[in-house]
């Protein structure tokens, strides 16, 4: 192994991480596909909230499908291949990728942000699931291609086996990915309608009341009531994690609402489907107003709300985009397949 | 959400760091990726989670200074984690990782195990031993 060793890779900043990498990842490969493709074609969107699992004591909203799935779902529609791999022993994790380097491939991996010393101290919790890649080596300092920021940076080794070995949930065990397969003629256009109606189908069709669109109607129950159950103080911060899950760093805005519509913009244009750049507009009506929800939200976490705010308003907002989206991916799980 | 309408509040969350992107509509009505340094309810809600990891903290230096927890109650919350997570990362049990943050399971270890606990909390021996005063 030399000490040093610089892949060509373009790095491009994006909105989330799991999408810009597997943006910047195939365009490495030839493949030249946008994040906001990347995120519609692995079927990304989702919604769910979640009361009984909890991430750093906080009950999980999220909108998107599990970390690691728009991947799967993009390499299977796609045609592509991931190899992936994890390890028992730090060592022999950065072993793998010093080798994979030396063979000229740019390595995805995940990492917590918490042991990401480059990134800003405020976003720095324990979430094990930031998705980097990794494009060269100098001397003890690895070249790293950060999704979320606008320029490459780097990171100690020491520190990176630390980022790449966090404990908790889950545990990460330095796992690793490549595409070892990009199919040169992929249907960008039939897997990205694939990709949109698996979404639409997930979103009205998922038979639990916490998933999919209802599970919005489904947290707006439990809101309504926070501050009569959990106290003035609880209910705000509860409050809070849903403007962070919400609107933090990864989602592009309103819960990657707004990259779903462009997602359906570029399919318009890809398919000449017109409609769905219509779709596309009421996609982005509804991520203004989850938007909407998450400033006045804001403001009652301040104590700063106008007196017309209460818990049960920002409930009733809820309620109103639980029926718009119902609404929409009910008319998008019509869409023709390709 | 349309380019112009993209929020530019800078509470030096990003430290100057770099701005992230979101996206929202141009003058043409097509998406495109837009910086941004923050937006108040984020900000509203990043400030009062690490008021929550902040007060933990505190509450726990306050501990140890008062002789009722060990220096590393203190170590362990300023890293955010807690008996269970932080055994994971250092191959024990929860239970004994609890010991240790008594002022009397702590005066036990060993300096392996210090040494260890240090590494985990991304600190030093000397430092693991007290707490900012």
């Amino acid at each position: 192994m030399s000490s040093s060793i610089i892949i060509p890779f373009e790095h491009q900043q994006s909105a989330h991480c799991e999408t810009g990498v597997l943006s910047n990842l195939m365009r490495f490969h030839g493949l030249r596909v946008s994040e906001p493709m990347a995120f519609g074609i692995g079927s990304g969107l989702f919604y769910s909230h979640m009361p009984f699992i909890k991430l750093n004591g906080i009950p999980v909203t999220s909108y998107r499908i599990l970390p690691g799935h728009i991947f799967k779902r993009f390499s299977r529609n796609m045609g592509a291949e991931m190899r992936r791999v994890k390890f028992r022993d730090p060592r022999e994790a950065m072993d793998e990728l010093d080798r994979t380097l030396d063979q000229g491939l740019p390595a995805g991996m995940l990492t917590s942000v918490f042991y990401l010393p480059y990134l800003p101290k405020a976003f720095r919790f324990h979430f094990n699931g930031h998705n980097i890649v990794v494009f060269g080596r100098e001397g003890d300092e690895y070249l790293v291609s950060d999704p979320v920021m606008d320029a490459p940076t780097r990171i100690h080794r020491t520190a990176l086996m630390r980022a790449r070995f966090a404990k908790g949930m889950p545990d990460i065990k330095g796992r690793m990915y490549y595409p070892v397969r990009v199919p040169g003629d992929a249907d960008t256009a039939g897997a990205a309608i694939k990709g949109l109606r698996r979404t639409a189908r997930d979103m009205v069709n998922t038979p639990i009341r916490m998933f999919g669109a209802k599970g919005i109607p489904y947290l707006a129950g439990k809101l309504r009531n926070y501050e009569r159950k959990l106290g003035e103080k609880d209910a705000r911060q509860a409050l809070g994690n849903l403007i962070r899950m919400q609107e933090e760093i990864g989602t592009g805005g309103a819960g990657f609402r707004f990259m779903f519509a462009a997602f359906l913009q570029e399919t318009a244009t890809l398919t000449g489907r017109s409609e769905l750049g219509e779709h596309a507009l009421t996609m982005t009506r509804i991520g203004d107003a989850w938007r909407d929800f998450a400033f006045e939200a804001g403001r009652v976490c301040k104590g700063r709300a106008a007196a017309d705010i209460t818990y049960g308003t920002l409930a009733d907002k809820l309620v109103a985009i639980g029926k718009e989206e119902t609404a929409l991916f009910k008319e998008l799980a019509r869409t023709r397949k390709a | 959400m349309k380019k112009e309408e993209v929020p530019q509040d800078d509470a030096n969350m990003l430290e100057g760091k770099f701005r992230v992107v979101k996206y929202a509509l141009n003058e043409k009505g097509e998406y495109e990726k837009v910086p941004s340094v923050g937006w108040e309810p984020e900000n509203t809600a990043l400030e009062q989670a690490w008021d929550v990891i902040n007060e933990r903290v505190e509450t726990a230096r306050q501990a140890v200074l008062a002789g009722s927890l060990s220096p590393l109650a203190y170590h362990m919350e300023k890293n955010m984690m807690d008996a269970g997570l932080l055994g994971k990362h250092m191959g024990l049990p929860a239970r004994k990782v609890k010991r240790h943050l008594e002022p009397a399971g702590f005066a036990e270890l060993d300096a392996a195990t210090l040494e260890r606990y240090a590494e985990a909390l991304l600190t030093t021996v000397a430092e693991l031993k007290d707490v900012p005063r």
